[in-house]
């Protein structure tokens, strides 16, 4: 609000200052002298700290501009006659006066001299009829300064108002009859930074003015702004705002969806929210959320006939624990793939059908069909859902995401060694695929991967761990039986070659150093 | 445990005073209604009210039942009623109900609200609205600060950060400074105030306001320096997983003012218990500011050591064994006990981490703080988001992300969401907008490009107040600028040089060696340079409101020297254990002692859970 403001401005704020805080002429003068006081005792009390904070922090504004000035008389005839007791300077606290640029202000400039003269007693009535109704039932707010009469009689300014909210004695403001006089009280509220004064005014604002009126002018006052929106938002009464189209109020109104409880009326209200301003991508998940529902309440009740006249055997199998109303888009998915797994994709409670309509990446599809399948122990569907075909007929295990976390998941799922082997096996990384194997204990991956490694040490220090007369030790006993075999050949052949026969031999090109024989 | 300490720190203030003090405004309050009377109390009010007060001291004022505020229709007899409540709408909205079906079935009764700390004119009106003034009389407890530990004072009040950093509203700020003025006019006079945020600017100015409006007694100053701090000044901190002990305690169990619930897994019997963590718990406090995986380390120790004081027994004659019995027994099976709480809480958090993929976990938060391999980090968020692994801890992931990489690219942030939809539901939506609207999670603006784009279609919009609000609302989401800090203030150590956990040379052992908090390192430097001279980079990238201002009594002698080394930091929107930790590091370090008073403890799900709006 501060950027690209008009000179003239500066003008209004000025002017607008003068109109609740200098009453008259004479008053005035006596205050301007003792302000200057106040601004000399101050000068003899700061600080140099003071001074660096002051620059770094000013908003915008350049110390010694006139807007400054302005603010700092009016901050100092605030605490003059206490300044001496100001043990610690004031910082301008962010949002300075918020600057309208409506015509309005002509008003302020009449106020001060004719309007109040005729409003003046008729709010003195006022502030007495108050006064007495607030004595007679509200007990707590009457403190003992209040009866003085000199209370009765004084005229608050806005400044003083909110102060004597801050501190919780008695106030009125009803007095604040001019929008003017009420966007002056508003903002003084929103400078004292005290947001439950600021909320108190709101309120009576909301009271004392139409909503258009309101509304509009708190579109310029960002603070108070949100301050309404809150206390609206608590109050439920935010259907006040959506008469205005703007940014979160759409959401809110789509939020009320949680407050339904029934499914049918639920879906329909979701419908009606189709049509709110939501950003295109906002819209599109909205959507997706009717739809899940609405599909949602028609699987829900066919399952649930299904299961109770027990005509599929895997809802007896498998009870059901809970509905599947109001569930995320992936745990129907995962429900569909765990109880409606091979459906045509025709149908709204087959997997393809959910994958298709709420575009679900490759990746998520298999993570969470997965599960399902592996939770129901389908290893034939699991094997089914990595290999691939190509177009001579050769299948090949495929997945999008890799095969040390499709173990891990299947692992989860309780899966035999047979099959997590295999799954093992895919893992590309030589190492990763170790580490694994050890920790599901898969010692045919173990052992042939030592074996492609030629690695004899390690297969030794293998066949420590695994136990004798396993399957396993037999099967390393083979191996390095065999490698003792071929190293001997190989002896041999390097013999024969130093003394010049081996070219007559011809030894075959596809193993070079022999031990190639080890494997298969 | 074995930090080396520069100097003698100075001894803390007692703080049990503000103790005494809520008890005695209580006490008073109660009787003012004179009588027996039922007492309903706000859920979130009762383990404060515990710690200052017992059913006995109730009962002495005439306190006959104690019920829950639960919002439903009460079952009370008595013919007095007393709530004792937060100031929240829908709470006195309960009561109004309860006191007009009383009304409709021509039940008189009287009624008393206190509200704690402090009324709002928004419940009064309601009360008024409802016609019901006259019939129920209002009061307030000044109840603002509850002491946690010796070091520790908390305001209680977790809503502060989002009714102030979302929703914006400033109704916490007055009571901020009152607590500030609170503790001035008991422990001060301050000398010098340092802060950064636009909340701790208001709150600094609110209570300077009352310090004017008060009158000052003149004392010997127990605190002399203050440092006041937004939360959202940094937002990474409290998103990390902790691994001190105290803040895995917190992260895990949940600690609730000061208290912590053990499960059977911990207590190896079949009861929960209840345990109080503070620095009277010997055990606790040896190890809650520890590194986890020092912690083992020095329970065993702890418990050999425990053997050798039990197997003194063996070689004693009749009375050496009557003086250990009377002397020292009774504190070995306390130590024993504690020791044997404290290994079952290890074991089973330990237990848990390793359930989660924690290392995995741990090692993307740590690519995320030194920005590297920010793919491979996407791709695990992503895979935890697809396995539909905690909501929370997704939700945690993405926006250490986006606070650390100051923004997703909008093709990775509209497909996260995507999928975070589907997997959580699509009612997340709306957290997903109070996260854009806090600068938690946002999509990175491709600069200039946009604002022309936008200007462009701002003119085609006719709604103009709905484009006015929208630069409103947006105006407030900031840049974390968090790389950049990290540069300027070496938060992340290079992670080529080993870090020792057992002798930590920094505070970011607390992260192990990974990062230092970004909100106690602002404090450390503004302290080392006795203001913000030489920050003004940083404080420009934090987005300011940074202020450091001298009392009147600043230059004044009068200071005791041991009061200006204890300094005051005030962190509005909450605070994590981990950083109370690094705080207490530093002042070991420099020879400082420091006071946090929190709006409340806080953690990543506390935090992350304020946003969220999907429930009812």
């Amino acid at each position: 609000m501060i950027r690209g403001k008009p000179d003239d401005d500066e003008y209004w704020n000025s002017s607008k200052f003068k109109a609740f805080t200098f009453d008259d002429e004479d008053d005035d003068f006596t205050r301007l002298k003792e302000s200057k006081r106040a601004v000399n005792s101050i000068l003899v009390e700061d600080e140099d700290e003071e001074d660096e904070v002051e620059k770094v922090n000013w908003s915008g504004e350049p110390v010694g501009s006139i807007s400054w000035s302005v603010k700092e008389t009016a901050s100092n005839i605030r605490s003059t006659g206490e300044v001496r007791d100001l043990s610690f300077p004031k910082i301008d606290t962010a949002p300075s006066l918020p600057k309208n640029s409506s015509g309005y202000s002509l008003s302020s400039l009449f106020k001060g001299k004719t309007c109040d003269r005729f409003w003046r007693p008729l709010s003195l009535l006022l502030a007495l009829l108050i006064l007495y109704f607030l004595h007679c039932v509200i007990p707590w707010s009457i403190n003992a300064d209040v009866m003085l009469w000199q209370d009765y009689i004084s005229d608050w300014t806005p400044e003083e108002t909110v102060k004597r909210m801050q501190q919780g004695k008695a106030y009125s403001l009803e007095k604040f009859h001019f929008l003017q006089d009420k966007l002056l009280l508003l903002d003084e509220a929103v400078n004292a930074h005290d947001g439950n004064v600021i909320t108190a005014v709101l309120i009576f604002l909301k009271k004392s003015l139409s909503k258009e009126i309101l509304f509009r002018e708190l579109i310029a006052r960002e603070i108070a702004l949100r301050h309404y929106i809150h206390y609206l938002k608590e109050m439920g009464e935010h259907k006040h705002l959506c008469t205005f189209s703007c940014l979160h109020v759409q959401l809110m109104q789509y939020r009320d969806h949680l407050n339904i409880k029934d499914e049918n009326r639920r879906r329909d209200f979701l419908k009606n929210c189709l049509s709110l301003p939501f950003s295109q991508e906002d819209a599109t998940h909205v959507l997706d959320h009717y739809t899940l529902l609405e599909r949602q309440i028609i699987i829900e009740a066919n399952d649930k006939h299904v299961e109770s006249s027990s005509q599929a055997d895997i809802f007896k199998k498998y009870p059901r624990k809970a509905s599947i109303l109001n569930m995320p888009i992936i745990t129907t998915l995962y429900y569909s793939c765990f109880y409606h797994y091979g459906e045509s994709e025709g149908t709204y409670s087959s997997p393809a059908n959910i994958r298709k309509t709420f575009r679900i990446s490759d990746k998520q599809f298999l993570l969470t069909c997965l599960g399902a399948r592996a939770k129901l122990k389908a290893w034939f569907d699991v094997d089914a859902l990595f290999t691939t075909k190509n177009w001579l007929g050769y299948t090949k295990k495929r997945s999008p995401i890799g095969f040390h976390r499709i173990v891990d998941i299947l692992h989860k799922n309780n899966a035999p060694v047979q099959v997590l082997q295999e799954y093992v096996n895919l893992v590309e990384d030589t190492e990763q695929k170790i580490s694994l194997a050890q920790k599901y204990k898969c010692h045919d991956v173990i052992i042939n991967t030592y074996r492609d490694l030629k690695d004899r040490q390690l297969l030794i220090g293998y066949r420590e761990k695994v136990e004798r007369s396993s399957p396993e030790y037999r099967k390393i006993e083979e191996l390095l039986f065999r490698w003792y075999q071929v190293r001997k050949g190989k002896t041999l052949r390097a013999w024969l070659r130093g003394k010049g026969v081996a070219r007559a031999l011809t030894v075959p090109k596809i193993c070079p150093h022999g031990n190639n024989l080890a494997v298969g | 445990m074995a930090h080396s300490v520069r100097r003698d720190a100075p001894e803390l203030p007692d703080f049990s005073l503000l103790k005494r003090l809520a008890r005695d405004q209580l006490i008073y309050l109660l009787e003012q209604l004179p009588g027996k009377k039922d007492l309903f109390i706000e859920a979130d009010l009762m383990s404060p009210l515990d710690r200052i007060a017992n059913v006995t001291t109730l009962k002495e004022h005439e306190v006959d039942k104690l019920y829950k505020v639960e919002h439903k229709s009460i079952v009370s007899t008595s013919d007095q009623l007393c709530f004792l409540i937060r100031p929240r709408i829908q709470t006195v909205k309960w009561i109004c109900d309860v006191v007009n079906a009383d009304k409709a079935v021509g039940k008189f009764r009287r009624y008393k609200v206190i509200f704690c700390p402090q009324k709002f004119y928004a419940c009064e009106t309601l009360l008024e609205e409802q016609g019901i003034i006259g019939d129920v009389t209002t009061d307030e407890w000044s109840f603002y600060l509850l002491p946690l530990d010796d070091d520790i004072i908390s305001l209680e009040l977790p809503e502060f950060f989002r009714d102030n950093f979302l929703e914006g509203d400033q109704r916490w700020v007055r009571t901020a400074g009152s607590a500030l003025h609170l503790l001035h006019s008991l422990y001060g006079p301050f000398s010098k105030v340092y802060g950064i945020g636009r909340c701790s600017k208001m709150a600094y100015e609110s209570w300077r306001e009352q310090v004017k409006e008060g009158e000052q007694r003149v004392r010997q100053a127990d605190i002399g320096n203050v440092f006041l701090i937004d939360r959202d000044v940094d937002l990474v901190t409290p998103l990390c997983s902790q691994v001190v002990y105290e803040g895995l305690v917190d992260d895990i169990f949940r600690i609730k003012c000061g208290c912590v619930e053990f499960g059977p897994d911990v207590t190896s019997s079949d009861k929960s218990m209840k345990v109080m963590l503070n620095s009277q718990d010997k055990v606790f406090n040896e190890i809650r500011n520890e590194h986890f995986s020092q912690v083992f380390g020095f329970l065993s120790q702890k418990a050999r050591n425990l053997q050798t004081a039990y197997d003194k027994r063996s070689g004693m004659d009749i009375k050496q064994m009557k003086t250990f019995v009377s002397e020292e027994l009774k504190g070995l099976k306390k130590e024993h006990r504690l020791l044997s709480l404290h290994i079952g809480a290890s074991e089973s958090m330990m237990k848990k981490k390793t359930k989660q993929d924690f290392q995995e976990m741990l090692k993307t938060e740590h690519s995320l703080l030194e920005g590297f391999e920010i793919r491979e980090c996407i791709s695990f968020i992503e895979e935890h988001i697809n396995r539909q692994a905690s909501m929370v801890e997704s939700m945690r992931l993405l926006c250490l992300l986006s606070l650390t990489e100051n923004g997703l690219l909008p093709k990775d942030y509209r497909s996260l969401k995507a999928q975070y939809l589907q997997s959580y539901g699509v009612d997340h939506l709306l957290t997903f907008s109070n996260l854009k609207q806090l600068g938690l999670l946002v999509e990175q603006q491709p600069g200039e490009t946009l604002t022309v784009m936008e200007s462009r279609v701002g003119k085609l919009v006719n709604d103009k107040t709905a484009g006015k609000l929208t630069d409103a609302f947006s105006s407030l989401a900031k840049k974390s600028n968090f790389r950049a800090l990290s540069r300027r203030l070496n938060l992340v150590p290079k992670s080529d040089e080993e870090y020792d956990l057992r002798v930590p040379r920094d505070m970011a052992y607390i992260f192990s060696g990974a990062y230092i908090p970004l909100s106690c390192k602002l404090i450390e430097q503004v302290l080392e340079r006795d203001g913000w001279t030489g920050l003004e980079e940083v404080t420009r990238m934090i987005n300011g409101h940074e202020f450091a201002v001298t009392g009147s009594n600043g230059s004044d002698p009068r200071g005791r020297s041991d009061a200006q080394r204890i300094i005051l930091v005030m962190f509005l929107g909450g605070c994590t254990y981990s950083e109370i930790s690094a705080l207490r590091f530093l002042g070991k370090e420099k020879g400082y002692k420091f006071v946090v008073v929190t709006t409340a403890i806080t953690n990543s799900a506390r935090v992350l859970e304020s946003m969220l709006d999907n429930h009812a």
